[in-house]
């Protein structure tokens, strides 16, 4: 083998050891007969008893699917009609608006919306806050998906729609959103993925009160990494991970141009 | 009976004028053609009669009432795409179905009604297919089928038959002849390709950066191109410079630069003095060995320059005096013989009278 070969494959190994071995190691002590993560004392279901008896986290993962769900339907919606509007009137100005978000250092969105909500909307703090900036950080990213569904789109047919008698509804009902359902559902699941483990940006957005998931774990881990932090979180991986993977099935049917709509 | 008009209409975009003050009358049954160049206005012209495009002057009037402010889906007008524009994500049966289903026919009817159009555009196996499962030729009986199954008014087609190779294309042009014979629904048909016209249309419109240049049947735009541009537009011309130096009765005496005084038939409007060309198709030139006997009053002496065998035909070009050349089509319908003349050879070259034409300019 080339000495070229040689390092690319040693860097590629390093890369994903350094990704997937922490991963793999808290999906394993989850499952770990002890309260130290140090050395394999046994498997136990134990951790996900204890967890599903902790009434605070059970409370905090409730809450982090509401606002997952409510701020992917929103920003689904939004980032659908933006999408849309940025391919149909070619518009300068608009994706600019849409995708700045996407780029922005989450940091500086978190400050920026809790002087926001606080200083300009005098708004209490709570669910509806952290709904809210989840909505405005996952707009970008349905935009991107749906408008990359459209691009190279045939324009005529939305023209033959209406040609053929369809109303501007029932060309959007019968033809836009059947075309671009894949990409909806894309970006959809991925605006999910990124709200439920989204930590700096509810931190900044959530005051005191209601638990969230991300910030509950980030507390229990102060004290100590116990096992059933191992156990939320490989609970949480694999929701994600789930999810990730059913979204890049639509997204590649769509990078494709794959015409035949899963059903 | 008039079915559509188009008046005075005119559409810039910014300070180019795609459409520049047209008028048109298209008759009940008719298949007319909008036939230019690319870039001509003839895409544009067809999309305001659709109602994609609104005009920025003018006038389109349906049994005389102006539909300008109507949307596209509320003109009974559907239009055959180059695209076609099939719906990717439906079967052929809802495709063709779509036009019903918009128009708010019972699920009974639209079944009724797809499956009869399935079995005369001979497509009832593939009713179940999507459209990227057909072939080019298929997807346009599709098209077809879609755009006259809710009997439409007038039936807009935009170069539908651009896309496909030239033998299928000659196909399509007679199956659709007959289908708009059957379906007995007015045509506005677009294309650039003028033997596509010619063989298809009932009326022509030629359009020149976004004017007409002549509207008239097929046979007289060849014929008698009413000037320069439609002339060498249609078909091939020999275009030779020329004035007028005598017009009486039936005849006007041109002086033909290079080749001296030649007669043509006098046309109106054209008086002593006025420039323009004399114009004349290469198969009304006719060529013959130097020495034979030949009628026409009107003849010239030439060589052989050079020559295009393709088969049926073959092209001479031949150079006449003060080196004006000239083409004459010859059939090749002596059966063995490739060709008639050999380069260099001396030939004699004659038309009649009033196969040849002055055009001022």
């Amino acid at each position: 083998m080339p000495l070229r070969h040689f390092f690319l494959w040693i860097i590629s190994l390093l890369v994903y050891a350094f990704l997937y071995i922490p991963l793999i190691i808290v999906v394993v002590f989850s499952f770990n007969d002890s309260k130290l993560n140090a050395e394999w004392a046994g498997f136990t279901f134990h951790w996900y008893k204890v967890l599903f008896n902790n009434h605070e986290m059970l409370l905090a993962a409730r809450n982090s699917l509401i606002i997952a769900v409510s701020a992917s339907i929103l920003a689904t919606i939004l980032g659908t009609m933006a999408g849309l509007a940025i391919h149909r009137y070619q518009l300068k100005f608009l994706p600019f608006l849409a995708f700045t978000p996407v780029a922005m250092p989450e940091i500086l969105l978190g400050v920026s919306l809790l002087l926001f909500f606080l200083q300009v909307l005098n708004l209490t703090l709570g669910m509806l806050s952290i709904i809210i900036a989840h909505t405005t950080f996952c707009i970008g990213f349905v935009t991107i998906i749906v408008r990359a569904r459209l691009q190279g789109m045939d324009e005529s047919i939305f023209e033959a729609a209406r040609d053929l008698g369809a109303t501007p509804w029932q060309t959007f009902r019968h033809i836009t959103l059947p075309l671009i359902r894949s990409a909806i559902i894309a970006g959809a699941l991925m605006s999910f993925t990124l709200s439920i483990d989204d930590f700096v940006i509810t931190f900044f957005t959530k005051g005191v009160g209601e638990p969230i998931l991300p910030i509950q774990i980030y507390t229990m881990i102060k004290v100590a990494v116990t096992p059933e932090v191992n156990a939320i979180s490989t609970l949480l991986m694999l929701l994600t991970l789930t999810l990730i993977i059913i979204a890049t099935r639509f997204d590649t049917s769509m990078l494709k141009g794959d015409s035949k709509q899963p059903r | 009976m008039t079915l559509l008009e188009v008046r005075n209409v005119t559409k810039r975009f910014g300070s180019f004028t795609a459409v520049d003050d047209v008028n048109i009358t298209i008759k009940t049954g008719e298949f007319f053609t909008l036939l230019g160049p690319s870039g001509c206005g003839k895409t544009t012209l067809l999309r305001m009669i659709a109602g994609f495009d609104a005009p920025d002057n003018g006038q389109i009037l349906l049994d005389n009432k102006d539909i300008i402010d109507l949307p596209p889906e509320k003109r009974p007008f559907h239009t055959v795409f180059q695209s076609y524009a099939l719906f990717s994500h439906m079967t052929v049966a809802d495709n063709i179905g779509f036009p019903l289903k918009m128009s708010g026919k019972t699920s009974r009817e639209i079944k009724i009604r797809v499956a009869e159009t399935l079995s005369e555009v001979e497509l009832s196996s593939f009713s179940h297919r999507y459209p990227h499962e057909l072939s080019g030729g298929q997807k346009q009986r599709v098209a077809f089928a879609r755009g006259l199954i809710n009997q439409p008014r007038l039936l807009l087609l935009d170069e539908p038959l651009g896309a496909l190779d030239e033998k299928l294309r000659e196909n399509m042009q007679r199956e659709l002849i007959s289908l708009q014979a059957k379906a007995n629904v007015t045509f506005i048909y677009v294309t650039h390709a003028q033997n596509e016209a010619l063989a298809l249309s009932h009326r022509i419109a030629v359009m020149n950066q976004g004017k007409i240049e002549q509207i008239d049947e097929p046979s007289r735009i060849y014929n008698f191109p009413i000037n320069r541009f439609v002339a060498d537009f249609i078909g091939k011309i020999n275009m030779l410079d020329a004035q007028v130096i005598e017009a009486s009765g039936y005849h006007l005496k041109l002086k033909v630069t290079g080749l001296g005084e030649v007669m043509a038939p006098v046309r109106e409007h054209v008086k002593i003095g006025d420039q323009g060309i004399l114009a004349i198709r290469p198969e009304q030139v006719r060529i013959d060995p130097l020495g034979s006997e030949v009628a026409a009053k009107f003849q010239l002496v030439g060589k052989i320059k050079d020559f295009l065998y393709i088969g049926d035909v073959t092209t001479y070009l031949i150079e006449l005096p003060n080196s004006i050349r000239i083409e004459a089509l010859q059939p090749n319908s002596f059966p063995g013989h490739a060709k008639l003349f050999e380069i260099g050879d001396p030939v004699v070259v004659s038309w009649q009278e009033h196969s040849a034409q002055f055009l001022p300019d």
